[in-house]
């Protein structure tokens, strides 16, 4: 039983966050050039050859930090359905993608080609237009497509449920990396700003519900790790980890975006302040493909009704 | 990373659940907990038998009677057993705080005198710590110890202290100094319970059971070789024992969470449960997988650095709650049923005694508020409260 990053991935980790810190709006041509966006791309193919624990580091770095790009749309979502020649594309940053599974399609601005699914298979859309819509989360849009026609056969449809349970996972890692960073601000202030002559983390009435932010972010972050190693190793209990560890991380990191917030006072409520863009991104991940009520019920039905086993 | 068990540990687990399957009687199985464990006999064979099988005090240095193996077998063995649902060793205090103290600090006769007969149930300990003007400021205890020649005698009054009513043993913080205050001036002792001038007098608690006990001590006698650490260090010797108790006890608490947990889901399968309730059992099921693994990642950390890591310090604070929230719901779906008690109850009235029992987690071994107190100033690093 081990349940630690090794040194590599520590190292990938502080490398990302020093990156990230210094470049805030990376090109998808810089994160190729890190080796990043093919950082689980077989070696032959121009990647790195990792896997998930190592996507699952940056996906949390990049949450942290707020990147728009679409990483998450490419590398944890799309990836797997793409036949060789094309991973070698996202690996030297020639190609992003994202998934058009429903009316609204994330990262439409940023992404460079649209996967549909259509019948038993999943296809690059071709000749499509593209139409942004005005949303909440500035750091990850959504458009909606027009016309098209279906290119390219990518993969089966039936790897959909894979590529569910991977987006799932590596949003409920963005969301730690949202949660994390907000709770860190929040620290930061409640040791500096000062009231009624004392720094106002002395008052409990901040300093514990930052306390329960920290448990729960940490507990969170647990099943994010436990769902990405799942996926990792190909475990069979993925799926369920994968749904567990978004319904609790996306409700902790908004928790933690609102609690943070209040212990700002009014500056936490200004639109210059970082605050509100962390909060939109953990807001954008908790309504993402099914919200925690919904998750919830997929696990239940595993619990009670033996369903899915 | 590999949450998997290694081949060492694989086979580890694999013989204890073989040998709980063929050694844990079955009257013993599925035991409720609570005081009446402590009636008869049986828990204390069954102890033994623990004992004797090498499984009291794994983590233990192989010389003073334990296993001498790395924290990961500790974890196996309180899954397997919670698995098997098999009642705890007899020593909790012993086994937790009294030994792990004792390493730390206790002379050689001491250790010598105590270590193995701990793991053998032989020596059932108690924690006198709490007094009824030091309870979470415990830097305020009272109870005096004042050195005449080889001897303390020490005079004072204890309080909330579990099994003192069976306990052979006691871990006593005393004032030594009369004019010390706070963490100063402290003397910390092993009292033998049979001395003369120790009164032991249970208190009832809200489940009607007695678990917990005041104990008065009037001029007790403690030969100065009784001292553990130095005196006027017992400050230092106190955190130790507060480290353990609260730091290895995490995956003891998950353990018994999941079965409640699967309890919980049976008692839901049996009944039926509204949306509301699946919604709730799915949640108490992944925050008992979030508190798992936390566990876990806490355990990565002690074996690779040595050192807990920093998270390890939420697994009792949100074991407590998580646990008094499976209570509530399972009152919730017995409906009317959950008045009744005893023989008449639905499951042996399990539910009843856990929802009553756990009123107190969040109280025993640091109170919730305190607990979170050394989260923000000690893992936050937020400036202190008091
Ligand atoms: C089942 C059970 C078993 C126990 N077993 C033992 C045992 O074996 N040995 C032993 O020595 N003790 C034992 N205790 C005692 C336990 O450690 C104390 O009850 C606990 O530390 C709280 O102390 P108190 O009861 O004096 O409450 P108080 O300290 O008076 O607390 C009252 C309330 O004030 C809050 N409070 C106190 N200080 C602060 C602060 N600084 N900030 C915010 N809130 C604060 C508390 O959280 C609590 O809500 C046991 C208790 C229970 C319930």
């Amino acid at each position: 039983m081990d349940f630690a990053f090794t040194p590599e991935q520590d190292e990938l980790r502080s490398q990302a966050r020093s990156f990230l810190a210094a470049h805030p709006e990376p090109s998808w041509a810089e994160l190729a050039g890190l080796g990043w966006t093919g950082v689980s791309v077989p070696e032959e193919l121009g990647g790195a050859g990792l896997g998930f624990l190592e996507e699952a580091v940056l996906v949390e770095e990049m949450g942290r930090a707020l990147t728009h790009a679409p990483f998450w749309s490419t590398v944890a979502v799309v990836l797997p359905a793409l036949p060789p020649e094309l991973q070698a594309q996202v690996a030297a940053g020639e190609a992003s993608w994202t998934l058009a599974l429903g009316p609204l399609v994330p990262d439409l601005d940023t992404a460079t080609r649209i996967a549909v699914v259509g019948g038993d298979s999943i296809w690059e859309l071709d000749g499509a237009g593209r139409e942004m819509l005005q949303t909440n989360d500035a750091t990850r849009p959504l458009g909606v497509v027009t016309g098209g026609s279906a290119g390219r056969r990518l993969a089966g449809s039936e790897l959909l449920p894979r590529m569910r349970t991977r987006s799932r996972a590596a949003l409920a890692l963005e969301a730690c990396g949202v949660g994390a960073r907000a709770l860190e601000l929040a620290v930061a202030y409640a040791k500096e700003r000062e009231q009624f002559g004392r720094p106002i983390g002395v008052y409990q009435a901040i300093s514990h519900p930052l306390a329960t932010t920290y448990m729960e972010l940490e507990l969170a972050r647990s099943l994010a790790l436990w769902a990405a190693w799942c996926i990792a190793v190909d475990d069979p209990q993925a799926g369920l980890a994968a749904a567990a560890a978004k319904a609790q991380c996306a409700e902790a990191a908004v928790a933690a975006c609102e609690r943070s917030i209040q212990a700002h006072g009014g500056i936490g409520f200004t639109w210059e302040h970082v605050l509100h863009r962390l909060y939109k991104r953990a807001l954008w991940i908790q309504s993402w493909d099914a919200s925690g009520a919904q998750l919830r019920s997929e696990v239940a039905a595993r619990l009670l009704d033996g369903e899915g086993e | 990373m590999d949450l998997r068990d290694t081949p060492d540990e694989a086979r580890f687990r694999a013989e204890l659940r073989d040998w709980l399957a063929a050694s844990l009687p079955d009257g013993l199985r599925g035991h409720r907990g609570g005081a009446a464990r402590f009636e008869g006999e049986a828990v204390r064979e069954w102890s033994r038998a623990l004992y004797e099988a090498g499984y009291a005090g794994l983590t233990w240095p192989k010389e003073y009677g334990g296993g001498g193996c790395p924290y990961s077998y500790q974890a196996i063995f309180l899954e397997e057993m919670a698995r098997a649902e098999a009642p705890h060793h007899l020593g909790v205090i012993g086994l937790g705080m009294a030994g792990p103290t004792i390493i730390a600090h206790g002379s050689e006769a001491q250790k010598a005198r105590h270590l193995s007969r701990i793991l053998s149930a032989d020596e059932i300990w108690c924690q006198g710590f709490s007094e009824p003007g030091a309870g979470s400021d415990l830097s305020a205890v009272r109870t005096s110890a004042r050195l005449e020649a080889d001897r303390f005698v020490v005079d004072g009054q204890k309080v909330w202290s579990s099994f003192a009513h069976i306990a052979d043993w006691c871990l006593l913080l005393t004032r030594s100094d009369p004019g010390s205050e706070r963490h100063a001036g402290l003397t910390y002792l092993i009292v033998d319970m049979r001395s003369p001038g120790v009164e032991v007098r249970p208190l009832r608690q809200m489940t009607g059971e007695a678990e917990f006990n005041e104990i008065f001590f009037s001029a007790v006698e403690v030969p100065v070789e009784n001292v553990l650490g130095e005196v006027g260090g017992g400050w230092q010797v106190a955190m130790t024992t507060l480290l353990h108790e609260r730091g290895t006890l995490g995956f003891a608490l998950t353990a018994a969470l999941e079965v409640a947990v699967r309890k919980l889901i049976e008692l839901a399968q049996d009944r039926g449960a509204t949306a509301t309730q699946r919604d709730a059992i799915a949640r108490e099921w992944i925050e008992l997988q979030g508190l798992r693994f936390t566990a876990y990642r806490s355990l990565s950390a002690l074996m690779k650095t040595g050192v807990p890591g920093p998270e390890g310090s939420i697994l009792k604070l949100q074991w407590s709650e998580a646990n008094q929230r499976l209570g509530k719901l399972a009152l919730e779906l017995l409906a009317q049923d959950a008045q009744l008690l005893a023989d008449n109850a639905p499951y042996g009235g399990y539910w009843q005694h856990h929802q009553l029992r756990s009123r107190g987690n969040t109280i025993e071994a640091g109170t919730s508020e305190i607990l979170r107190n050394i989260v923000a100033e000690r893992v936050l690093g937020l400036p202190r409260s008091r």
